[in-house]
């Protein structure tokens, strides 16, 4: 995956970015520190423990996966160099590389692959116990060869598309004794990444430099990453004018300050780069409240408000209008527009109300309701506060109860103290890594992220459980197309915008964006113009 | 002698507040809806269920309220401040790492907010209803009224972006490895814009409690006994005034060395400094009982320590008042 391909020099060029021939001619050059922008500081860095986007930002240069996404999207192989599935999903074997070394002199081997994997994934990384419940065991034969054995077929698009993001490898022989949570290399990783980590302070930096043995000749090019924890989103945006920082992940700074670097020629803002990683704002609703419990309710309620209007005076040009819970950038299962769609029509939401026999009271008001937002993100609160505006306008009054992250998932996923509230789902490749958990009923009180809302549907359930099992890759499609079409039918809760992260470089960072998860992934061929 | 008999029954006395403290804040983060695991699960973005009670097992939460505030205290007798849920090490540790930040920020801070304020209140004072006056009470005004966190950006936009003199943030040079006097001067350079923002608006109160404090005393009897005698109006207000006038101002200083501590909350974040405030601010958000209560802990003992060195000074500057 030397230099960008031909989609991607077209991508470059269709935006204008930089000339295509540029693109071709540029010889990377050798050196130079990257700064990275360090948001939210987390109590770990390694990403076989822990799936996060705070945690690939650093981990991901570290240590790494089985597998990466190329620019096309597609799996191509890391520490894997190829991979077979047995035709009944119950059997996956992975070829691994040879001649890779840990960062402290030691070996890559099958039984590293096999210790993260029955230790870390299936037992400890969120998603990943999920993913691997039906793990039973993974097989040795020899050091190159790791064999994945399943109870349950796994389909092999799941296994791939998930992977990149949930198959990081940690070292057996530093973990293998005690509290896997607890192992020191948990703050100072030990991995086979283009960089080595060097050192941590707390609330300040983490540095790490070139690992002169990595596998790839003549990589990484940068001579070392250093991330700067910043968490005041207008100073990071003024130590990225300063030069201090080079790159922002992940919408990191204000919607504001992100157009307006997106301006300035020095800096680029862009979604490019993230397409891995999108996410929808949601409207969730609590079926305990009699009244959201009729269907013709929370139809009136998505009618009244006015999505296209509220992405272009609030949002900008970083998000777009959804369409269900599968978005559009997932090539393999986007189905497309699928009916119905809620779109604002004021008249016929107060006529769904009335039907409902919610009839306007004193006031013009018909009912109460209590909307908790999620605090990540200026753009939930902008929302709840729009949601806010334009239901009063069909006769709900809407109270605004805003909490810190921990008051917001307790209240909402453990004492399911709301009627609506409104946050992100974030969409991981495939649906059945971190969506269909929103629909499927029977999870346990507590989990954040999941059916929470009081809701089951067993024929939606039976489609969610078909789909997670299918190993035929067309019929997996079509029951996803399905269960698109019924929940946009039962609005259990109302995914109606779709937002794709935001990048911000300075325009000295060379080989940046090229592929769908590019600030989760390695950086090894990154490299900075003098 | 004396000195340490007063310091220890100082110390004893507050002993009671201190256990009062500590445990109000214990039962209030109580209160606080989630705890640290939900902090920690939405860090990570999901986990199962099964994943979180494991995790509230791991961090010891399964316990009863009452359990965990005895283990709490039990603990604190023998001084261990116990272990950070955010960041895996002893909560002693942790603060140790972020005290030396504060404190320079804290004391540069509020010796360059004491010192300025000293001059200009007197310069104020002694040009009183002129355009001196006028001038430096106006200023004084803006300072006060000026959200902090506004001071630091525009210092960062106007030193840091246009100007390029001073870095925007930060403690040192990262990476740089720098020692001895380099080091030093690094250090100096990054708190440079920190310092002003955050004494800003202490040198506006102080400027205006020197002020009235100045023009109270020179109305006084014995300084047009001083005048009288011939003296000139240098001497007479850098002698007899100053040291009359600056009571109210040492008051002061004990009674915001507490405020600073938490009003560093905002330019620790702005200037992205590796303080105590910050550590305060994460532990509330994350839920880590551990370390607030270990932040709490220290906090008091340094107001506890500067008030009685603000005693000590008082009975220094004013041989009436018995210590």
């Amino acid at each position: 995956m030397t230099g960008p391909t031909r989609r991607e020099t077209f991508i470059l060029g269709a935006a204008g970015l930089i000339p295509a021939a540029a693109v071709a001619q540029e010889q990377p050059r050798r050196g130079g520190v990257m700064t990275v922008h360090f948001a939210t500081e987390q109590r770990i860095l390694n990403p076989s423990l822990q799936a996060s986007t705070g945690v690939y930002i650093v981990g991901g240069k570290i240590q790494e996966a089985l597998l990466d996404l190329d620019a096309e999207g597609n799996p191509v192989g890391v520490l894997a160099e190829s991979w077979e599935s047995a035709p009944d999903g119950l059997t996956h074997t992975f070829r691994l590389r040879r001649g890779v070394t840990w960062h402290d002199g030691r070996p890559f081997t099958s039984a590293d692959v096999q210790f993260t994997a029955m230790e870390m994934w299936k037992k400890v990384l969120n998603y990943g116990t999920e993913l691997q419940r039906f793990l039973s065991e993974v097989q040795t034969p020899d050091p190159h060869t790791a064999v994945f054995k399943y109870e349950r077929p796994m389909p092999q698009g799941l296994l791939l598309r998930a992977l990149p993001d949930l198959g990081y490898i940690s070292p057996k022989h530093v973990y293998e004794n005690g509290d896997v949570r607890q192992n020191p290399a948990n703050t100072a990783p030990i991995g086979t990444g283009p960089f080595r980590f060097v050192q941590y302070e707390r609330g300040q930096f983490i540095i790490a430099e070139r690992n002169p043995n990595y596998w790839r000749d003549g990589m990484p090019y940068l001579d070392r990453v250093v991330w700067r924890v910043v968490t005041d989103r207008a100073a990071a945006a003024a130590q990225m004018e300063a030069g201090q920082i080079l790159f922002s992940p992940y919408s990191s700074l204000t919607i504001a300050d992100m157009q307006r670097l997106g301006r300035d020629p020095r800096f680029e803002a862009t979604t490019r780069g993230n397409e891995g990683n999108v996410r929808n704002n949601t409207l969730e609703f609590n079926f305990r409240n009699p009244v959201l419990a009729d269907a013709r309710v929370r139809k009136a309620i998505a009618h009244a408000i006015n999505v296209p209007f509220f992405i272009e005076n609030f949002l900008g040009p970083f998000a777009k209008v959804g369409t269900g819970p599968i978005p559009s950038v997932s090539t393999d299962y986007y189905p497309g527009v699928v009916e119905p769609q809620y779109r604002f029509d004021a008249a016929l939401a107060n006529r769904l109300l009335d039907e409902a026999g919610q009839r306007r009271g004193a006031g013009g008001v018909r009912f109460n309701l209590r909307l908790l937002p999620a605090p990540w993100g200026e753009d939930i609160a902008l929302w709840s506060t729009f949601i806010q505006q334009s239901l009063q306008q069909v006769g709900i009054r809407i109270e605004v109860v805003r909490n810190d992250a921990a008051g917001f998932l307790r209240g909402v996923y453990n004492d399911w103290a709301f009627d609506l509230a409104t946050g992100w789902h974030q969409y991981r490749s495939d649906p059945a890594v971190s969506t269909t958990v929103w629909y499927r009923s029977g999870s346990p009180r507590g989990a954040p992220w999941t059916n929470q809302w009081g809701w089951t549907d067993p024929r939606i359930d039976g489609i969610i459980d078909r789909a997670a099992t299918e190993v035929d890759a067309a019929r997996r499609k079509a029951l996803y197309a399905d269960f698109v079409k019924a929940v946009q039918e039962e609005l259990p809760l109302w995914m109606p915008i779709e937002q794709i992260f935001v990048s911000v470089f300075n325009r000295r960072l060379r080989n940046v964006a090229n592929n769908p998860r590019w600030a989760s992934s390695s950086w090894h061929d990154t490299w900075l113009a003098s | 002698m004396r000195v340490f008999r007063l310091a220890f029954g100082r110390l004893l006395a507050s002993l009671p507040t201190l256990v009062l403290i500590l445990v109000g804040m214990f039962l209030l983060l109580q209160l606080a809806p989630g705890d640290t695991v939900d902090a920690l699960l939405a860090q990570m973005g999901g986990g199962d269920a099964q994943l979180a009670e494991d995790l509230r097992r791991f961090y010891g939460l399964d316990l009863g309220i009452a359990a965990r505030l005895g283990q709490y205290l039990g603990r604190l007798v023998t001084l261990d401040l116990g272990f950070s849920a955010i960041y895996g090490k002893p909560v002693a540790t942790v603060i140790v790492e972020r005290l030396p930040a504060t404190l320079l920020l804290m004391v540069s801070a509020l010796s360059f907010a004491f010192f300025a304020g000293l001059l200009l209140g007197v310069v104020a004072a002694r040009r009183v209803n002129r355009w001196p006056d006028t001038l430096i009470s106006t200023l004084g005004l803006i300072f006060y009224a000026t959200p902090s966190f506004w001071f630091g950006l525009m210092a960062i936009v106007v030193f840091s972006v246009y100007l390029q003199w001073l870095p925007a943030g930060g403690f040192s040079e990262v990476g740089m490895g720098y020692t001895g006097l380099t080091a030093v001067l690094d250090t100096a350079r990054h708190l440079v814009l920190p310092t002003l923002t955050l004494g800003l608006i202490f040198l506006a109160i102080y400027l205006r409690i020197m002020r009235a404090s100045m023009l109270e005393v020179l109305s006084l009897d014995f300084v047009r006994t001083a005048r009288a005698k011939g003296l000139t109006e240098t001497r007479v207000v850098a002698r007899h005034v100053l040291r009359n006038a600056m009571l109210p101002m040492v008051t002061l200083i004990g009674l915001q060395a507490g405020t600073m501590l938490g009003g560093s909350v905002v330019v620790e974040s702005v200037f992205a400094l590796p303080g105590l405030g910050r550590l305060a601010y994460e532990s509330v958000v994350q839920r880590d009982l551990n370390t607030l209560l270990g932040i709490v802990f220290v906090s008091a003992i340094l107001v506890i320590v500067i008030n009685f060195l603000v005693d000590l000074l008082y009975a220094r500057l004013d041989p009436r008042i018995e210590a």
